[in-house]
């Protein structure tokens, strides 16, 4: 009986939290006036339905694949740097007792529980005075040093065993070399979970890109996206198919991680 | 020589945790200390500062905007707590349980949406949330015969939608984290329990909630924070940073308007430096209470 109702329970959600997919993929086969008039709806109306968005994406005059474009470098570049520092620092605080480690931790904790755009200003002028501004490393560098990723290597890292550390340094191997050559291949599936979550953030970021990105070569998905919005009319036609196939990217980076996954998340940030 | 120096084993450490000192330095420290001295200037991009003492601070606590748009962020975020804690946390319990059948697919379906960019999924609700009558939400309210809602004009309305567009991105998100806390909890517990004759609901309460705790900790944690700090939900969600009395306007929305919109960047980093506080003061009595300093010690 009760394995009925959690079933249940379970289908009905899952309807639930389909029904936005299911009416973006429907609407981007109806002509964007559709959607002015009758906003998001789940009617099949064959007789308005058809490719024209599609063609439209591939063939019309528009920005759609450079902003793809740009996200992807940005993206690949930005989580590939952020897993390696994070990564590297987290060693740093997980392997050794040294001065000052305290401190240096408890401004990570910090950094997780400031809200970072309250430095939205302050930080604006300092990437402008920095010469920085339109510049991807902008976006970047701030956050190679995540202190989210930070502290969850960090606790996955506790429960390595030290004898695998001292064990290297007995075969006279170097700290560095320790780290890179024994450390990093244990950390793989904590490096799928962060690369899922890090690839997330930044394929989806807006705020902080959006400041400093000015010039409209330049722009990521999100901005573009967000660019066919505009108080005089807004681009549906373009809108919701691309809004569709933006998604494609990052779901198809969570199935392929997606086994190391959870297992990631289970060694991770949570285990207190 | 100076490679023997930095290979060694009491200099090592501080090579790892060397980026991390530079980033925080450069882009939280020194950021954060201008920003607490552009809280105390009048400041415009370009010209010289003025130094106006507390004059920022007292403005603030009159101005009914600032005042409103710290309400919704609050609210929001207690929202969210609400909604995005004992819910995910219940659903994990659930799929967790022998009884679920089809576990990874559930998983990975309910994860779809944090997929989804602010940009896609906002634009979504806003036309889920539509005014016409033929917009999802209000097509299916009509199936009940309820008269088409302006979501997007109303204040309560619009809270509720941006809660509903929180609860479908993220309570896969914590729905995973609970899981992952259900993984560490030794099956021991529940075995002598069941010895006991304890009833699936005595099992939950005094086995798994307690267990759960740096879980929810944790998720409480960045909730608050999230919470706190949202602002480009309601940005897509009404079509810019201005809503109808504002009644979309967050604490960031404020700081965005002022410092960046309007280029008052005193007064925007007072904003900014109320947020933290607020923020802070949440987060840090939140550990307090739920014992975490002590666990960080050892």
């Amino acid at each position: 009986m009760s394995r009925i109702v959690i079933i249940c329970l379970f289908i009905i959600l899952f309807v639930i939290i389909m029904i936005p997919f299911y009416a973006v993929a429907l609407s981007s086969f109806k002509p964007g006036e559709s959607l002015v008039r009758y906003g998001l709806n789940l009617s099949l109306d064959f007789e308005i339905m058809s490719f024209d968005n599609f063609i439209f994406l591939f063939t019309g005059e528009h920005d759609y694949f450079v902003w793809f474009w740009n996200s992807m470098i940005l993206t690949i570049v930005q989580v590939v740097l952020t897993l390696f520092v994070s990564a590297f620092v987290a060693y740093g605080f997980a392997a050794y007792h040294f001065k000052g480690k305290n401190f240096l931790f408890i401004c990570v904790l910090l950094i997780m529980m400031v809200p970072f755009e309250i430095l939205l200003v302050p930080l604006y002028s300092l990437i402008n005075d920095l010469g920085m501004v339109n510049s991807y490393s902008a976006i970047i560098l701030p956050g190679i040093a995540n202190a989210a990723t930070i502290f969850f290597f960090r606790q996955y890292l506790r429960s390595i065993p030290k004898e695998i550390i001292q064990s290297g340094r007995v075969d006279g191997a170097n700290e560095y070399a320790i780290y890179f050559r024994l450390i990093m291949p244990i950390m793989k599936p904590s490096f799928a979970a962060m690369a899922i979550l890090n690839g997330m953030n930044s394929w989806n970021n807006l705020l902080w890109p959006f400041m400093v990105l000015g010039d409209q070569s330049k722009y990521t998905l999100p901005i573009g996206l967000k660019t066919l919005l505009t108080p005089y009319g807004n681009n549906y036609d373009l809108l919701i198919v691309g809004s569709f196939f933006s998604i494609i990217p990052i779901f198809i980076l969570f199935i392929a991680f997606q086994k190391y996954f959870i297992d990631g998340m289970t060694a991770g940030a949570v285990k207190g | 020589m100076i490679k023997k120096f930095v290979y060694s084993q009491k200099v090592a450490p501080y090579v790892f945790v060397l980026p991390f000192i530079l980033i925080f330095l450069v882009f939280w420290f020194f950021p954060l200390v201008n920003s607490f001295v552009m809280s105390f200037q009048d400041r415009m991009l370009g010209q010289d500062p003025k130094w106006i003492g507390g004059a920022n601070y007292s403005k603030l606590l009159t101005d009914k905007v600032f005042l409103t748009s710290i309400k919704n962020s609050i609210v929001y975020m207690l929202g969210t707590l609400v909604l995005l804690i004992p819910f995910p946390m219940l659903f994990a319990v659930m799929i967790n349980s022998k009884l679920m059948m089809g576990r990874e697919f559930f998983k990975s379906s309910f994860f779809l949406p944090a997929l989804t960019s602010v940009a896609v999924a906002g634009t979504i609700f806003r036309l889920t949330f539509g005014e016409m009558e033929g917009s999802l939400m209000n097509s299916f309210l009509g199936l009940f015969g309820v008269e088409p809602i302006k979501f997007l004009k109303d204040g309560n309305w619009s809270m509720a939608a941006l809660l509903i567009l929180a609860c479908w991105r993220w309570t896969g998100v914590n729905m995973l984290y609970y899981l992952s806390g259900l993984k560490s909890i030794d099956n021991e517990y529940y075995e002598a329990a069941s010895i006991d004759g304890a009833s699936a609901w005595q099992k939950f309460r005094t086995i798994t909630m307690p267990l759960l705790k740096p879980t929810t900790v944790y998720v409480t944690t960045i909730s608050v924070y999230a919470g706190l700090a949202m602002f480009t939900e309601s940005l897509m969600m009404f079509n810019g940073n201005k809503s109808p009395q504002n009644i979309g306007l967050t604490i960031v929305g404020y700081l965005y308007r002022q410092g960046i919109e309007q280029n008052k960047l005193g007064y925007a980093a007072a904003v900014g430096i109320v947020l933290l506080v607020i923020a802070m003061v949440i987060n840090l009595t939140q550990l307090k209470f739920s014992g975490m300093f002590k666990k960080e010690e050892d």
